[in-house]
């Protein structure tokens, strides 16, 4: 953890947040001394580097030695800390792993928050500290950020956006619409857990189990992958929609059709069962911490090697290949040994009873 | 129409209630539809309802019965009929 | 799963396939209902009917209690979530079927209503408990199977007197739909794959009557090797001549069904003299209302709601889907105007429905193969 609430600045702030008991009130978005305040004492001393200490509503940063590669995303999600991470984490992940879809090192995070009045002090310092320590972890600084704060009942606790920017060395071309006939399919490992871990805190649903979010920076498994097989035609981290709609995206925009395995599908038993007893294809469930790869079959031992020997990779698996379709279908090859078409899904899932 | 499956129960609650598993997903249902579920018990869970209780012996003898079934129909060396 | 997974074994189901296939009388024709949506959709993910031989033909059954609910009485939920200030609950296959003008209730949502999605009764009385100063109702649909948890909530809010509790009934009964498909013109059917689920609250005694005007009737669970022993089943009985009820879900169905659960129905509700389905028309005796003894926790009393039929859209083929007389991809609006996302005809409507399964499932095979 990352704690310094010592560093409170007393001659602009005399009186200290009441981090355990305080809640944030309009106050603290009204552009005066207790906004400063909150800034400084929550955020600035969290995610302390050389380029938020410049101080400025902006960030200067030295050259980068590439293209530039750009994304942001906005995090909304009930409830704010779910097993195996929280939305400030999440949102410091998700955008990592953005960037790092195209083969890039991400370099730079920026963080905008809207938060709802009346959110304990106590949850908004926890995620800024988680976000902090997941930004650190990766080895990729916040720079700058921005605070809003809205009336109760017009936010869901708090939303945060983030941006990130990295730098893509020359030569690396990765991206959803150069998979080609013949390439093979792998995943970074189990499919399903973050959206279960969401699921089982849901209320009107919950449900026990141990499952976690699989929410992780993949970053640096990307890195290894691209040093090593340039020849990796597309990157795509498989979050809303699941796998599902990843993969009917991904056929769509290359103009191909792609066949699963069932039975090399890595899902954890408890996935299963949670799938089981809501009704739902765990092929549609949300991941925070996976991606699928496509390479070029004769490279795919060599890349999962690679996916398997780095960080959140262990069970990494190849799970299908490409071949031609005029149709452009996602089809899945069941253990049971008949075949169906895995179809984009009308809208979230919902659990069913019949 | 049912979406109904097969849980164990692990646990009996006050209420006629009971805590099932399945395949480590744990749900606390209403057991009230039925009489005498001991822990250790397979029911059939359907929107938060035990409906049925589970015969492991019934469970055994439908498979052998289709393992019998199939192992004759190899026998007769029919297998190539079925596509 | 244990009790699910051993009856998903592949290689058993080709010898089971090859057994039936050993066991058809080759120029005799065998066509099979499966009466229920749960086996429609085991069917065509599992694709067993490429497994069977050409004489044996499935036709998919109206078993699907979404697809089966009348627009009018979607449009009776929407209106009593929209304009009556309830907290509407409900299961999560009834959020997106659409009513007249498109509407839904995730659209009744989106526009300010109060629609929680619940996966129990059970959470809908807690709800209940936890807004005592507001309305709840439930919008209960499903038959036999479904129809014990909603008549257990209606009990525990009695006793509890959760006066701010009602329930918008909309049980339907397996039997009554049966009879109306062997009533009606539809194709010469020999057997019926009965409803495993249902039955385990009914029993097998009900289906008798279909036994004794000539159609074999096996009752089957949900998993492919089910299917596969019960039209096994099935086909003997074709062949011997001699139609009767018989049990293929011995490990989870008891031949009486579950007495107490009916009990619980028996004392919570009562028929309805005519109840309208979606693509069978209106059907006496086939469907359960709130009892007189409950009439405090009945949603069409408490809000007097009124019932508006909407007829079938136009030329929608479901009524001859269910009924065998066509196939999914033989109606004009398949796959065209009529697809999951934007479903006109109840086949369409859920998962289960024989259009969607066909869609879902089964429509590249053709394509495939043209």
């Amino acid at each position: 953890m990352n704690d310094q609430s010592g560093v409170r600045n007393t001659r602009l702030f005399p009186h200290a947040l009441d981090i355990a008991k305080g809640r944030v009130d309009m106050t603290h978005g009204g552009g005066g001394r207790a906004m400063a305040q909150l800034v400084s004492e929550v955020f600035g001393s969290a995610f302390d580097n050389e380029y938020l200490a410049q101080g400025n509503d902006m960030a200067v940063m030295p050259p980068a030695n590439g293209r530039l590669v750009m994304s942001t995303d906005g995090y909304v999600i009930s409830p704010l800390f779910f097993p195996g991470g929280d939305i400030g984490s999440l949102a410091v992940h998700g955008t990592i792993n953005d960037v790092a879809m195209s083969g890039a090192t991400p370099l730079y995070l920026s963080a905008s928050f809207i938060i709802e009045e009346g959110l304990p002090l106590a949850d908004l310092r926890q995620i800024v500290v988680s976000m902090a320590d997941a930004s650190r972890a990766a080895g990729v600084p916040i720079v700058t950020g921005d605070t809003k704060v809205v009336e109760r009942g017009k936010a869901d606790g708090v939303f945060i956006s983030t941006a990130g920017v990295g730098v893509l060395a020359d030569g690396v071309e990765i991206g959803g619409d150069r998979i080609r006939e013949g390439d093979a399919i792998l995943v970074s490992g189990s499919i399903g857990d973050h959206g279960i871990a969401i699921l089982s805190k849901r209320e009107n649903l919950d449900f026990e189990t141990t499952i976690e979010s699989d929410s992780a920076p993949l970053h640096r498994m990307i890195r290894a992958m691209v040093d090593a097989e340039p020849e990796i035609h597309c990157l795509r981290d498989p979050t809303r929609g699941g796998l599902a709609a990843t993969l009917n995206e991904l056929a769509n925009q290359s103009g191909v059709g792609l066949v699963l395995r069932e039975e090399a599908l890595p899902i954890k038993s408890a996935v299963r069962g949670a799938c089981e007893l809501l009704g739902i294809d765990p092929l549609g469930v949300a991941n925070e911490g996976k991606l699928l790869a496509f390479c070029p079959r004769e490279k795919a031992d060599a890349v999962l090697r690679i996916m398997r020997s780095a960080e959140f990779g262990a069970d990494a698996a190849i799970i299908g290949h490409v071949v031609a379709d005029p149709l452009r279908l996602v089809r899945l090859e069941t253990s049971f040994g008949s075949e169906r078409v895995v179809e984009w899904l009308n809208g979230e899932q919902l659990p069913r009873i019949c | 129409m049912c979406l109904a499956i097969p849980a164990e129960v692990i646990e009996l609650l006050p209420d006629g209630m009971g805590k099932v598993s399945i395949d480590g997903i744990e749900k606390a249902v209403s057991l009230a539809l039925l009489s005498e579920i001991a822990v250790g018990d397979y029911v059939l869970i359907h929107v938060g309802f035990a409906l049925s209780r589970i015969s492991p012996e019934e469970a055994k003898d439908t498979l052998d019965a289709l393992r019998e079934m199939g192992e004759l129909a190899g026998e007769l060396n029919l297998a190539g009929l079925a596509g | 799963m244990k009790y699910a997974s051993e009856f998903r074994d592949g290689k058993l189901a080709r010898k089971i396939a090859a057994a039936i296939a050993a066991e058809c009388v080759v120029d005799r024709s065998y066509t099979f209902m499966e009466f229920c949506g749960g086996h429609t959709h085991t069917i065509a993910r599992y694709g067993l009917e490429a497994m069977l031989p050409e004489n044996i033909r499935l036709v998919h059954g109206p078993g699907c209690p979404v697809c089966v609910l009348p627009v009018g009485r979607i449009d009776s939920a929407i209106e009593l979530a929209r304009d009556h200030g309830v907290i509407l609950c409900t299961y999560g296959d009834m959020m997106r079927v659409p009513g007249s003008h498109r509407a839904s209730l995730m659209k009744a949502k989106a526009g300010g209503a109060d629609v929680r999605m619940v996966w129990s009764t059970l959470d809908a009385l807690k709800i209940a408990r936890e807004n005592p100063d507001r309305e709840v109702a439930f919008l209960a649909i499903g038959f036999e199977t479904t129809t014990p948890p909603t008549a257990m909530a209606l009990k525990i809010a009695k006793a509890e007197g959760l006066t701010n509790f009602s329930v918008f009934c909309n049980h339907v009964l397996t039997p009554a739909a049966m009879r109306a498909i062997l009533d009606g013109e539809s194709l010469p059917l020999q057997g019926i794959i009965g409803p495993g689920h249902v039955s385990a609250v009914i029993g097998i005694e009900p289906y008798q009557e279909f036994a004794d005007r000539g159609q074999a009737i096996v009752v089957a669970g949900f998993e492919p090797l089910d299917l596969l022993q019960a039209i096994l089943m099935l086909t003997r009985q074709v062949n011997e001549g001699r139609p009767r009820v018989e049990n293929a879900y011995v490990r989870a169905l008891p031949a009486v069904g579950n007495p107490k659960a009916r009990e619980v129905i028996a004392e919570t509700m009562q028929l309805r003299g005519a109840f309208e389905w979606r693509g069978l028309g209106r059907l006496p005796d086939s469907a359960l209302c709130v009892a007189d003894a409950y009439a405090a926790f009945d949603a069409e009393l408490k809000f007097g709601l009124p019932y508006r039929a909407v007829p079938d859209p136009k030329s929608c083929a479901c009524a001859e889907v269910v009924r065998g007389l066509k196939r999914p991809e033989e109606c004009a609006l398949f796959g065209r105007v009529c697809t999951p996302d934007d479903p006109i005809g109840s086949c369409m409507v859920s998962s289960e429905g024989g259009c969607a399964a066909h869609w879902l499932y089964g429509r590249h095979r053709s394509k495939t193969a043209a």
